[in-house]
């Protein structure tokens, strides 16, 4: 069996559940996502794959075999970790080379790998520099460096990018996606930057209160949320509170919407949620009936130049609009407007 | 521009003070000290003011010479054995939970409340042949008759690294609490183990407080005086006892005086060699 197993894995720490018997199958190869927001037992469970935590219950396999008890040391796993953690007494080389020397490794057999390394990383001829003297993108890269220099099984991020600015950031987010193609390692990113998991990832976990919410790739979960919190976290989203119909269309504030598929729990008479992306949203000047229609009132308009953004209350209820300024409805603040939610882009959520 | 210069005077005033405090109690005092090193003698009365070096010329004497190396080597010894045990002790306080610590703290500086006096003859009593720890021992049946061990070298060295430990640890404790967690955890997930870790992370990146935390101890031992009287012996004394013997039983504040001065040439001279091998060795690394 190849990949990361987690089985029923939970960790608490005193009272508190980080995480919360989660059972993950994460195939080889691939770059995973944990994504949710702080305090969601992400980082936990990054920290129990490499063998930092102890899990209070469950097993973690890699490729078949059980690594639970495993202590860090002898896991063989390159992390990543939020402050970079290099260390200040070492020279680049000297800091690639770390895990080589522990293993007694002759000097220059270090020297070779390390500089093979920073080739990797396209920092050739840094290896004498000290750490003090890199830049905030040399930094991320050595410490890539460092994880990978032991051919680990496993290569984990912990929000490595979250100290660079804006456009290093997104730099860095390509360049780790090429490597990890390159070396084809299985690779786990812990990000709250639901961005940063929807352009890097192969696969995403959202997780929330120490649990999986969703596993899938990243535009399955955009388009087919699993429930409310995951519509709400991954982009924005329209959430509609609504009754089921005997023909499985779904009534709001009285007008019938046509959804795009009907999970089973949802039974005629239950209450449900619809969700539709703003981007999905069609504004048309004025009042109209029809099915799959909403009519209400403009309350704002915001151009924001790329996009514009239309804001409408249907008896008490904003719904949001993004469009493009080619398809931009001519509306503005205090005219009465209806909203079409295409069916296709009607999801509906029963938690 | 004005309004720059009225904020820079207050700050300044505000520096004054403790520049004449220090001026007036240590470097004045400092200077009757130096002053008084290079005065006569008078035997049975006090001294007057002259300028020799007579005082300076008793240091070339083996007795002299024979108890400023039993003093440095006794420092050195004491720095040594309270951060070999202080470092590691202050790294495992670190990992405990935040209750535990401050618990350990608080006994800590309890401990410092307690005088060399009190230290001193504690332990003069807890190493006594009569009323010690030997006892105990005997009474365990882990030693044939009770033992004293005191006065000697070895309970010399026990009071003062009793005395200099908590000042380690407390010395020790910020850097070591400032220390990132995740630059151990780096080294663990390259298969360095605990131990490892240990050695070759923790130790050489607090590097300038473990060399902080020798000079301190070794400062503070050179100027122990009452636990070298009380549980060393006489060829144990180390030069702060002299200078004390010097100064207050034979009245000798010239002579006193040239040691202390000379006593502290000769502990900058070694910290500033501490701190150059320390630099070049940072350098190297």
């Amino acid at each position: 069996m190849q990949g990361l197993v987690l089985d029923n894995v939970s960790k608490s720490f005193g009272r508190v559940r980080a995480v919360a018997e989660v059972s993950l199958d994460l195939p080889d190869g691939k770059l995973v996502c944990f994504l949710g927001p702080s305090g969601c037992g992400k980082t936990t469970l990054l920290r129990l794959i490499a063998g930092l935590e102890a899990p209070s219950a469950g097993r973690i396999l890699i490729d078949g075999e059980d690594i639970t008890e495993l202590p860090a040391h002898r896991r063989n796993v390159g992390m990543v970790f939020q402050s970079l953690a290099l260390f200040p007494h070492l020279t680049v080389a000297q800091n690639i080379a770390y895990g080589l020397r522990i293993q007694a490794a002759g000097k220059d057999e270090q020297r070779k790998r390390a500089d093979e390394l920073l080739e990797l990383v396209r920092l050739p001829g840094l290896g004498d520099r000290h750490v003090s003297q890199l830049s905030g993108g040399q930094r991320q890269r050595v410490a890539t460096a460092r994880a990978l220099a032991l051919k680990p099984r496993l290569f984990l991020l912990d929000e490595p990018l979250s100290a660079l600015d804006a456009k290093l950031r997104e730099e860095m987010q390509l360049e780790l996606t090429l490597l990890q193609r390159r070396l084809g390692i299985t690779t786990i990113l812990v990000t709250h930057d639901q961005r940063e998991a929807m352009t890097m990832s192969d696969l995403v976990v959202v997780m929330a209160e120490g649990q999986v919410q969703q596993l899938g790739p990243p535009l399955e979960i955009y388009r087919n949320p699993a429930n409310r919190f995951v519509a709400d976290f991954i982009g924005t989203s329209n959430l509609l509170d609504g009754t089921v119909g005997e023909d499985g269309s779904v009534s709001i504030e009285g007008r019938t919407i046509r959804v795009a598929a009907r999970p089973p729990e949802a039974t005629p008479g239950g209450r449900v949620t619809v969700s539709v992306r703003p981007e999905d949203v069609h504004v048309l000047p004025g009042a109209h009936d029809g099915a799959n229609r909403l009519s209400g009132t403009v309350t704002f308009v915001r151009d924001v130049g790329a996009s514009v953004e239309t804001y409408i209350d249907c008896a008490g209820t904003t719904i949001v609009s993004h469009a493009t300024p080619k398809d931009r409805a001519s509306v503005s603040p205090g005219d009465p407007a209806t909203v079409e939610l295409p069916q296709p882009a009607c999801v509906v959520l029963t938690t | 521009m004005t309004a720059g210069t009225n904020r820079e005077t207050p700050r300044y005033g505000v520096l004054g003070y403790p520049t004449l405090m220090l001026g007036v109690f240590f470097l004045g005092p400092f200077g009757i000290m130096v002053a008084v090193s290079f005065f006569h003698r008078v035997p049975g009365g006090f001294y007057e003011p002259a300028f020799e070096l007579a005082n300076y010329a008793r240091f070339f004497t083996p007795l002299f010479v024979e108890h400023l190396v039993l003093s440095m080597y006794v420092a050195v010894l004491v720095a040594v054995i309270c951060v070999s045990i202080g470092f590691p002790f202050t790294y495992l306080l670190t990992r405990l939970p935040r209750r535990t610590q401050v618990l350990w703290l608080v006994f800590l500086l309890s401990v410092l409340s307690l005088s060399e006096v009190i230290v001193a003859f504690s332990w003069s009593v807890l190493l006594s042949r009569t009323a010690g720890v030997s006892n105990l021992l005997a009474w365990a049946g882990l030693m044939d008759k009770p033992a004293s061990w005191t006065p000697g070298f070895p309970a010399m060295l026990l009071g003062l690294t009793y005395l200099a430990f908590p000042y380690t640890v407390l010395m020790l404790y910020p850097p070591l609490s400032r220390l990132d967690p995740e630059l151990g955890e780096a080294a663990r997930t390259m298969g360095a183990s605990p131990l490892r870790t240990f050695f070759t992370v923790v130790v050489p990146v607090l590097r300038p407080a473990i060399l902080a935390g020798l000079i301190m101890v070794f400062v503070f031992v050179l100027g122990a005086y009452l636990i070298p009287q009380i549980l060393g012996r006489p060829q144990h004394w180390t030069l702060s006892v002299l200078i004390t013997d010097q100064a207050i039983y034979q009245s000798n504040l010239p002579f006193a005086a040239a040691m202390a001065v000379f006593l502290l040439a000769a502990s900058l001279g070694l910290i500033a060699l501490t701190l150059g091998i320390g630099r070049r060795a940072g350098l190297r690394s």
